[in-house]
């Protein structure tokens, strides 16, 4: 089922919200709101969801216009960053709730929790309770809990925002999994720009409350509409005042026509990757991005006189100069 | 290593204040033997009291846990509510008001003469009153900081999930508060039971009619009866022992794993 949100706005007493927000989510596919904390996505989510009123603008569903209507009236299924799981029921006993308040009879519902259960990979936790669960275990129940009532669409709040680097990993992979397998239109929040590009079929970059861009995250990523999109959705540095990747520039130790030259000011290892901060001889800082082996073949060292070049580097200046919406 | 002070003077206190009292009602009690004790706490008249004490005590325990409830979700979730403030500094009245206070202000306005015209003075309901008006604040400085800590996350997500508003308080939103709620009835009972000051000027202390234990006890001391007033202090004592250990043991069942963050 498709999502539309049209001029969607909200304040909390003098502050601005969320302003003019209108994007499509097509059905069937994964929609990441991505954009800085405090920055008003989570304020659009929970309009989709009916637990925020817009103070204007419309949410429809599969067409339906939802707006008026009471978040248990609308088909939605909602994921909380903190999970709130009903932490006087079971694992089992959380996954039936929303199928023992519309009063199905009880086979169907043992087959379908037994189902959602095992999708999530919580079939033999059915009887322990939230305390007894790890956070992405947590996580996983209140999946179930939503997909249990087949919910027109998923809206998910910075899911596995509390949750550890490893986890976080993992949970985003296999989202990505269950959303081929479920194919529930979904919405989720988040900050993290790797979780955004990972998972989504499009991403809406929101910032103060306003929409920057919407588009695949390839689109986003190589043509940013705004330095903001730019620089959230990626590393960027500056050089002869454009900007650029930093792993789309290139370092040596030889003279290249275009070349600049500069001096090596830190080298950061950061696992497989490596960050080169150089000092150029006109002044300007920026840096470079390589891939270990490439780090290792230059022998670089702090202080050496590098080359930096930007023949493969797609120039961004455009974007830059552009006022930001 | 030897021990902080800290143990050894709450041990201290707690004897002095607690256990002492304690042994010596349980030692006057059973001053005559266990027939004495029997004797005394099977009086009719005892009886009656003490009958009276419990059903009333209950009575209010389980309106007040409804009344009190309702008023710390007044205080919690409906801020903007203008008189709130004055609300929540009137909760705490009965405990500054002496209970004799409280039976005179209560004899006023719900006695003779009545200027809301309703009379209940020197009846048992007058009983219920008086031990509703003293034992409110317990349920609702139980509930209030339980509600108030309560995310309206799972709120949210019963809603999501289909429920209407009551369904979610009934299955989701009452059970969190549950155990808090006992605890106020707890304290409220244990209280209502030994009430004295409110009732004896209120219901009139008719025997076999609103004759409370507390006032049948305090007629036992002022007619030199003293092992009589013990043995029925201590039985007042062991149905509130009792009782509150049900209440615990509720309590326990109703969180079968402790709750964390």
């Amino acid at each position: 089922m498709s999502i539309e949100v049209t001029s969607l706005a909200k304040s909390f007493g003098s502050s601005v919200a969320v302003e003019d927000v209108s994007f499509e989510v097509p059905a069937g596919s994964l929609m990441a709101l991505l954009g800085p904390s405090g920055g008003g996505k989570s304020t659009v989510l929970r309009m989709i969801a009916g637990l925020e009123v817009p103070d204007a603008g419309t949410v429809r569903i599969d067409g339906e216009d939802v707006t008026r209507l009471p978040a248990r009236s609308r088909g939605i299924g909602f994921c909380f960053q903190h999970y709130a799981p009903f932490r006087h029921m079971t694992a089992w006993e959380n996954v039936a709730f929303g199928l023992k308040i519309r009063h199905r009879p009880k086979a169907e519902i043992a087959a379908r929790v037994a189902e959602l259960l095992e999708l999530v990979r919580l079939s033999g936790f059915a009887d322990r309770y939230p305390s007894q669960l790890s956070g992405g275990q947590r996580q996983r129940m209140a999946l179930a809990r939503a997909l249990a009532v087949e919910p027109r669409v998923l809206l998910l709040d910075e899911p596995f925002g509390a949750l550890d680097a490893q986890v976080r990993k993992e949970l985003r992979t296999w989202l990505r999994e269950l959303h081929e397998k479920v194919a529930v239109t979904t919405v989720l929040v988040t900050h993290d720009q790797e979780e955004a590009m990972e998972v989504a079929d499009q991403i809406a970059v929101i910032r103060e409350g306003r929409l920057e861009q919407v588009g695949t995250p390839a689109e986003c990523y190589d043509h940013p509409a705004s330095e903001f999109v730019l620089t959230f959705l990626g590393p960027a540095t500056r050089i002869n005042g454009a900007w650029v990747r930093p792993h789309d520039l290139a370092l040596s130790l030889e003279d290249r026509p275009g070349a600049r030259r500069g001096t090596v000011e830190r080298i950061v290892r950061l696992g497989f990757e490596t960050r080169v901060e150089v000092v150029l001889d006109d002044g300007t800082d920026t840096w470079v991005q390589l891939a270990g082996r490439a780090l290792d073949e230059l022998a670089l060292s702090l202080g050496a006189r590098v080359y930096v070049s930007m023949e493969h580097a797609r120039d961004f200046s455009a974007v830059a100069s552009s006022p930001t919406v | 290593m030897r021990g902080a002070p800290g143990p050894a003077l709450a041990a201290t206190y707690l004897s002095l204040l607690v256990l002492l009292p304690i042994a010596a009602i349980l030692s006057k009690a059973f001053d005559g033997g266990v027939g004495a004790f029997w004797r005394e706490v099977t009086q009719t008249e005892t009886l009656a009291a003490l009958k009276l004490t419990i059903i009333t005590s209950l009575i209010v325990v389980a309106v007040n846990s409804v009344a009190g409830t309702a008023i710390a979700w007044l205080l919690v979730r409906d801020r903007r509510f203008a008189l709130n403030k004055v609300i929540g500094a009137l909760v705490d009245l009965p405990f500054a008001l002496p209970t004799v206070v409280a039976g005179v202000v209560l004899l006023s306005i719900y006695g003779a003469g009545s200027p809301v015209g309703i009379d209940v003075a020197y009846t048992r309901a007058a009983i219920v009153v008086a031990l509703a008006f003293v034992t409110l604040p317990f349920s609702v400085r139980s509930v209030q900081p339980v509600l108030a800590a309560l995310d309206t996350d799972t709120e949210e997500a019963a809603a999501s999930l289909g429920a209407t508003p009551w369904t979610t308080f009934r299955r989701v939103t009452l059970p969190s508060l549950l155990p808090a709620i006992l605890t106020g009835a707890g304290l409220g009972f244990a209280r209502a039971v030994g009430e004295f000051g409110s009732v004896t000027l209120f219901s009139g202390n008719l025997p076999f009619k609103t004759e409370v234990a507390a006032v049948r006890i305090f007629g036992l001391i002022d007619s030199d009866s003293l092992p009589a007033a013990a043995a029925v202090s201590l039985a007042l004592f062991i149905v509130s022992l009792v009782v509150l250990t049900l209440f615990s043991l509720l309590r326990r069942r109703l969180l079968p794993v402790e709750a964390d963050s």
